[in-house]
């Protein structure tokens, strides 16, 4: 490597008045040994990736042991009659109406509705959320006259919009929607701005310097710089969206409308059905988790560790 | 620009008669007349490929310094000149950006200089290899040794084609093997590239190993004491006779003006 580079490069002192004669590039070549050497000591070897049969037994089995020793105890319950088994059913009454929903082919019906419903009302909040944060971020006018009270919004619970909703928009997609954006945008916005807020200073020194300014800054170095903080605004959006739409669901329901995983609980409430109500809770658990889990987590993951800010293994 | 990185230093000399220079430069923070005085009417020139270190103990201004070069911040009073243009600046943390690759925090050096797309990869691996740090294109920074990322630094640094480099403390964080192979990696660069450098440091040893000039400040204000030139022949070493002789002089010096403070 070293001798290579002693043949390969200019020799860029030779003939120049301060360049020294022949002994220097000796010296060079001395100089990139002991530089790869500190370089090699210096990098930590890379460690091995665990094997994905090793990966799936950490991080799948502690879960699936938590869920069976739940749904173990509530079994137990159940079988000791603590209450009438039409306010608590077993776990086995509970798959009983899932699997009914399925074969009747109205399972993923219900699911659609609701996460077709989430995903569009959370996408707007995101059109509506980042160029709102980012103003809050830029200007300090904006954020003196509006950061409070978009920080304000988030603590209000989205359920209290539900009546003003209905009296605007009536029992229609519209209250859904406006009841999802109140409860998503504030807090996607705010997400945007604690990341712009985190950057460290030198980084835009750093871009100062290259030449970055107005616009250009913003593009290679703000934006890319606050993704961690955005991300989590975007995660938290998403379950403040999906929690939003539960909320406004129970209450704003019509046949025009469709049956979502609100709807259908209230359904069940009303038709005295403990079971199916269990059912509809663990459907927006699941669809909350699974979203998470398969969109947000390998997101977030993927920036952390791009940044070494995430160990290998975690 | 009619320089070009890699024309010999000979050539270079008759551009003009200074990389950067500075004409009873002051700057205070807070309101004039109340305000802290921080540099206090600064004359400083450094001609075209000279090494010149400030040295300093703290409160002498020496990071306001390279921030009123650098064109971050505004003087106070009197005018800085720099010809090349804007000049490139080193910080003691390496500053790459962590969503970049190393090859891409070059490159994106490159795009900002204006350099075109096709021209941008093949230039970075250059400047890469240029601080020997060939076949690192690809790697994130956090994957780098702390020495390395300051090579990247130094090597993202160059691509802006500045003709004034401005160092502030960049090796202070390192540990000292490190430091003492980059500063030998530093004098190589500067020879190959006949940079101009204003490079800031509190370690003497340091100041006297690099530079061709150094120049003393005191503390608030920050006020040039004194000037040495080294005339020690490159390549030295920090441990050479002549390098801590005149060391052990420049501290004399500097513990006289920093007991002054302790004295009223």
């Amino acid at each position: 490597m070293a001798s290579t580079d002693r043949t390969t490069e200019p020799s860029p002192n030779a003939g120049t008045p301060d360049g020294a004669p022949r002994g220097r590039t000796r010296e060079n070549g001395d100089l990139a040994d002991l530089e790869a050497g500190l370089d090699a000591l210096e990098t930590a070897p890379r460690t091995e990736r665990p094997s994905i049969g090793r990966l799936l037994l950490a991080k799948a089995v502690p879960p699936l042991i938590a869920v069976t020793l739940v749904l173990t105890v509530w079994q137990l319950a159940y079988m000791a009659e603590l209450k009438p088994d039409y306010v608590l059913p077993g776990p086995l009454d509970v798959w009983a109406t899932l699997e009914r929903m399925w074969l009747q082919g109205t399972l993923l019906e219900y699911i659609w509705v609701s996460v077709s419903r989430g995903v569009s009302g959370f996408a707007i909040a995101v059109v509506l959320g980042t160029p709102l944060g980012l103003l809050i971020a830029r200007f300090t006018v904006v954020r003196a006259a509006i950061g409070p009270i978009v920080t304000g919004l988030q603590s209000l619970p989205s359920i209290a919009w539900v009546p003003a909703a209905i009296i605007w928009f009536g029992l229609s997609n519209g209250t859904i929607y406006a009841v999802i954006l109140l409860g998503a945008v504030p807090s996607i916005a705010n997400g945007i701005v604690a990341g712009v807020d985190q950057i460290p200073p030198l980084y835009l020194r750093a871009g100062r310097t290259l030449g970055a300014r107005g616009l250009t800054a913003i593009r290679h170095v703000m934006l890319p710089a606050a993704l961690p903080g955005y991300i989590a605004g975007l995660k938290q959006g998403w379950a403040f969206s999906w929690r939003s739409l539960m909320a406004a669901e129970l209450i704003v329901h019509s046949p025009a409308l469709g049956t979502g995983l609100g709807q259908l609980m209230e359904n069940f409430r009303t038709l005295q059905d403990m079971s199916g109500v269990l059912a509809s809770i663990l459907l927006i658990l699941l669809v909350g988790i699974a979203i998470d889990l398969l969109f947000f987590s390998p997101l977030e993951r993927r920036v952390l560790r791009g940044r070494g800010l995430l160990g290998r293994t975690a | 620009m009619a320089i070009t990185l890699n024309t010999p230093r000979a050539e270079r000399k008759t551009v003009t008669d200074h990389a950067v220079r500075l004409d009873g430069v002051s700057k205070s923070f807070g309101r004039p007349g109340t305000g802290q005085v921080v540099l206090d009417t600064i004359d400083l020139t450094v001609a075209p490929g000279e090494f010149v270190t400030l040295l300093g103990a703290s409160g002498c201004g020496k990071s306001t310094l390279l921030n009123l070069v650098a064109g971050l911040d505004e003087p106070s009073a009197g005018t800085i000149d720099v010809p090349g243009g804007r000049p490139a600046l080193m910080f003691q943390e390496h500053a790459l950006f962590p969503w970049l690759t190393a090859g891409k925090n070059i490159e994106l050096a490159l795009k900002l200089r204006g350099l075109p797309r096709s021209e941008r990869r093949q230039e970075a691996e250059r400047l890469l290899e240029l601080v020997r740090l060939k076949g690192t294109h690809g790697k994130r920074v956090h994957e780098l040794s702390g020495g390395m990322r300051q090579r990247v630094a130094l090597a993202r640094a160059l691509a802006q084609k500045s003709r004034l480099l401005l160092m502030d403390e960049p090796f202070a964080a390192l540990d000292a093997i490190t430091r003492d192979v980059l500063h030998e990696e530093l004098t190589r660069v500067w020879e190959e590239t006949g940079l101009s450098v204003l490079f800031v440091t509190h370690n003497v040893r340091e100041a006297v190993r690099l530079a061709q000039r150094v120049v003393l400040l005191s503390s608030r204000p920050g006020r040039v004491v004194r000037e040495w030139d080294v005339d020690i022949p490159q390549p030295r070493r920090i441990e050479d006779a002549h390098v801590s002789a005149l060391s052990v002089e420049i501290t004399d010096q500097l513990r006289k003006e920093i007991r002054r403070h302790g004295q009223h």
